[in-house]
């Protein structure tokens, strides 16, 4: 009976709480997934998605980047960021959507390597610092010589998660071609491991080719001057491998695709497959080759998606990756790690699920670096330094299943190598697999975690190599040096009980050792018996 | 005095030999004899422990050898100023001498009096010369009381009347002369805290005997004047220690001679001195049971390392003591005994013991 009492809700009453939720307004619920979590890391990732645009676009359009970071206090917790460049560019019609407008970007549709990936970063700077501080965008663009330079103050509709534009007007600038940006925001600078100054070093250790230079907030300028004066070799853009795609995308791309009919969809839209795999892949899918691709249905995707990973197809095409290069990686580490014996390695590229990608690692020595604590280990993917969550990281975990006692490092069970040693891994890929949307740490894939492997063994043998020889010579100069120091004391006692000149005993004792240092150290330490 | 002019002809010569090597552009090196087990023989006629002949070349240019090479001629050099100067200093006196950080290093010549003493040992055995010839004396250690009269540089001393502390023994007890002797026997024993025991219940009188203890190890000058004792006035002796392998080491190197020293066994060693106690079975006898202190992993290492050298190895009865002590798997000091009365060693367990010779030999 109390049934009948209860009211019942009807659909058309919830409906009118139903409402679209902005993508805006998820992000602002969601500041944590892109990087904004604290005013701290809110300042890094402004400053990264800035920097990384900035490297993408001189990368792609050949230009050796030039870039400024300024950084500077406005109040205790409020800083003002200008970054600039001397890149392309961006047209006047798509400053304010790439900048207020999330989700908008060249990169999320393309398999190509790149720094950025999903086209949320800038803008969702932007729109973190319109809402700690309500001040719009500045920016300024220009794209050639004699072209005018365009000023635009910006903001972004939340709701609609579109642009408004508040400022928008023609203005000199002196520059030929390039972006600033210009933003306030709440955060908080704060020196260390996970502070922009590490970020810019970071990232000049990997991008050798970058000359920038760094205002930090409190008035320091720091110069990382260009060390290759070459261009990275460009990546290639590459059609997805079968085995990388999702059943989702599958579909979506079903839809959109323009092709005339199901086989020919397969052999343009993706790599490696050529007609003969494009007609097993139907004939295991029970689909007819000629159908028209928007026409399959969902299940029909499905038996077909099956059908992919049932097939034996040939692995991606690996020359669309830009890996640093041995060479560069040295001078890049040479530059900013003052350190004695440096090494690395450029793996050849492999795959892992359709995607190709490379494992790059450098290792630097001695010098300055601290003797007693666990190694530096610098963790970099597509040029990008990952700075957060380095224990959830594959790169991590390779490094500490790696055995560094072989290599003369100490390292307790389960845990970093100790010693005078900086450690870097980068990770070259088309999509690089991130355990999260912030991008701070790459998943474990075994193929990945053997790569790793491989490649820090490589070093690490050098590196062993480099120590033992080191200590050795360095042991027998020690003990060349305690015979000079006792040969005097020697002397004189000796002096003492023969009535022979001290001088005498002393230079004929320090010729002797000139003369037969090497065999000297070479004899064993027993007391021959006779 | 001819004497003194041996030592001083020996070192000097030392010195004339390495500084001709290295005129000659040779290693340096020093011969000398290897004072360890290895190179110990015990000679089953004289009963003693006798050096082998095995010897080292110790080298200045090797990385191993460069530091004990350097403390040897140091020391060598503190000798000869000693005796140039007439002079005589203990051993710790020779540590401070040569001690000093080497400069430009981290390095000192000697780190503790171990490493000089080691090497003013290997000097007396690469010059011949006994330690008392380099004019370098032990601290003076260990106390003796008696019906015995002495003298020494001129003064006539009463061991019978000399207070609570009785006489202290000099490290060098070569120059001392017996006046007069009536004690029957002497009782050596390894505590201090025991002698004054003794001494206080007048037991060397009433026994008429001689007590001398030391504080641990046996020093030279001790053994020296019990074998002096024994030689010159053919005193038995009995020596009384702690239950245990180190109380055993030291009736061993009273007895036989000891392994650093068996160069100078002949002059130290006293191969008919007894073994007075404490015995396994005096535990039992006297109902110290309750006593006792457990053995740890290097009582049982020693004791096995005991049991194994050459000059226990054929003693039965002794080998029968070992194994009753291990099987004991426990040691006991003397003072175990003062469980039964404070004045129980002198009044019945000693008396006892000596009147029914129980004895080890």
């Amino acid at each position: 009976m109390p049934e009948k009492e209860v009211k019942q809700v009807t659909a058309e009453e919830l409906a009118k709480s139903q409402r679209e939720i902005s993508v805006s307004e998820f992000f602002v619920k969601n500041k944590h997934l892109l990087g904004f979590d604290n005013p701290r890391k809110a300042l890094l990732t402004t400053i990264k998605e800035a920097v990384d645009n900035s490297l993408d676009a001189c990368d792609e359009s050949r230009i050796l980047p030039d870039i400024t970071v300024e950084v500077s206090p406005i109040s205790e917790n409020r800083f003002k960021i200008i970054v600039e460049d001397n890149g392309p560019g961006i047209v006047k019609e798509q400053i304010p959507r790439i900048f207020a407008k999330l989700l908008y970007g060249s990169k999320f549709h393309k398999l190509r390597q790149s720094r950025g990936q999903q086209g949320i970063g800038i803008s969702a700077a932007v729109m973190y610092s319109q809402l700690t501080t309500g001040k719009p965008a500045k920016i300024t663009s220009k794209t050639g010589k004699n072209k005018p330079a365009h000023y635009y103050e910006l903001h972004l509709d939340t709701q609609k998660n579109e642009p408004e534009i508040i400022v928008d007007r023609e203005i000199a600038w002196e520059k030929e071609h390039g972006i600033k940006i210009e933003l306030e925001l709440e955060a908080k600078y704060q020196k260390g491991q996970q502070s922009i100054d590490e970020y810019l070093k970071q990232t000049a250790i990997v991008n050798p080719h970058l000359n920038l230079s760094y205002k930090n907030p409190e008035g320091e300028k720091l110069e990382f001057p260009r060390a290759v004066n070459k261009h990275p070799v460009e990546p290639k853009q590459i059609k997805p491998h079968p085995y990388g795609i999702e059943l989702g995308i599958l579909i979506k791309m079903l839809k959109e695709s323009t092709a005339r009919n199901l086989s020919s969809f397969l052999q343009n839209e993706f790599s490696r497959v050529s007609s003969s795999v494009a007609k097993e892949l139907c004939e295991k899918s029970h689909l007819d080759p000629g159908a028209r691709p928007e026409r399959i249905a969902r299940e029909e995707a499905d038996s077909l998606y099956k059908a992919i990973k049932e097939t034996k197809i040939m692995a991606p095409p690996t020359d669309c990756l830009s890996p640093i290069t041995e060479d560069a990686i040295e001078k890049g580490l040479k530059k900013e790690v003052n350190a004695e014996f440096y090494t690395s390695i450029t793996r050849s590229p492999k795959v892992y699920r359709g995607y190709p990608f490379q494992v790059e690692v450098g290792l630097a020595y001695g010098g300055s670096l601290t003797n007693d604590e666990p190694v530096r280990l610098l963790r970099f993917a597509n040029r990008v330094p990952l700075q957060y969550e380095q224990a959830g990281c594959a790169v991590t975990k390779s490094v500490i299943q790696t055995s560094w006692k072989n290599y003369n490092l100490s390292q307790s069970k389960g845990a970093l190598p100790i010693g005078p040693a900086v450690i870097m891994v980068h990770i070259v890929s088309v999509w690089v697999p991130f355990t999260s949307e912030s991008k701070e740490a790459i998943a474990n894939y075994p193929e990945i975690i053997q790569e790793i492997k491989l490649g820090l063994q490589e070093c690490g043998r050098k590196l062993g190599i480099y120590i033992r020889k080191n200590v050795r010579a360095k042991e027998q100069k020690e003990r060349a040096g305690l015979f000079e120091k006792y040969i005097p004391e020697l002397s004189s006692s000796l002096s003492n009980i023969s009535g022979e000149k001290k001088e005498v005993i002393q230079n004929n004792l320090m010729q002797k050792l000139k003369k037969e240092l090497p065999s000297i150290l070479a004899q064993d330490g027993t007391e021959k018996t006779s | 005095m001819a004497q003194k002019k041996q030592a001083k002809q020996v070192i000097e010569d030392l010195g004339k030999d390495i500084v001709s090597q290295i005129k000659a552009m040779k290693n340096p090196s020093i011969i000398v004899p290897i004072r360890a087990l290895s190179n110990i023989n015990y000679n089953e006629k004289s009963k003693t422990l006798e050096l082998g002949d095995k010897t080292g070349n110790r080298m200045f240019f090797n990385v191993a050898h460069t530091k004990r090479f350097l403390q040897t001629v140091e020391v060598a050099s503190a000798s000869l100023n000693l005796i140039n100067e007439n002079k005589n200093a203990s051993l710790r006196d020779v540590f401070y001498q040569v001690k000093r950080t080497i400069p430009g290093t981290h390095t000192n010549i000697v780190d503790d009096q171990t490493e000089s003493d080691a090497a003013i040992e290997d000097l007396e055995l690469i010059t011949g010369q006994s330690r008392e010839e380099l004019h370098i004396n032990a601290n003076k250690n260990g106390s003796v009381a008696g019906n015995v009269v002495i003298e020494d540089r001129g003064d006539t001393i009463d061991w019978s009347k000399l207070g609570s502390g009785g006489w202290s023994i000099p490290s060098n007890v070569e120059l001392i002369t017996f006046k007069k002797v009536t004690a029957k026997y002497i009782l050596y024993m390894e505590k201090a805290a025991v002698w004054e025991r003794l001494h206080e219940d007048k037991f060397w009188d009433k026994q008429n005997c001689i007590i001398i203890s030391s504080q641990g190890q046996t020093t030279r000058g001790i053994r020296r004047l019990l074998q002096r004792l024994y030689e010159e006035f053919n005193l038995p002796i009995y020596v009384l220690t702690d239950l245990d392998s180190w109380g055993h080491y030291i009736y061993s190197v009273i007895k036989f001679g000891s392994i650093n020293l068996a160069h100078i066994s002949g002059k130290m060693a006293i191969p008919s001195v007894r073994y007075l106690g404490i015995h396994t079975k005096d535990i039992e006898k006297y109902g110290l049971e309750k006593h006792l202190i457990k053995f740890k992993e290097t009582d049982i290492a020693r004791l096995k390392q005991i049991s194994e050298y050459d000059w226990f190895k054929n003693n039965k009865a002794w080998q029968q003591e070992f194994a009753a002590l291990k099987k004991l798997g426990a040691k006991a000091e003397i003072q175990a005994l003062s469980s039964r009365g404070i004045s129980f060693i002198s009044e019945k367990y000693l008396p006892e013991k000596i009147k029914n010779k129980d004895f080890l030999e």
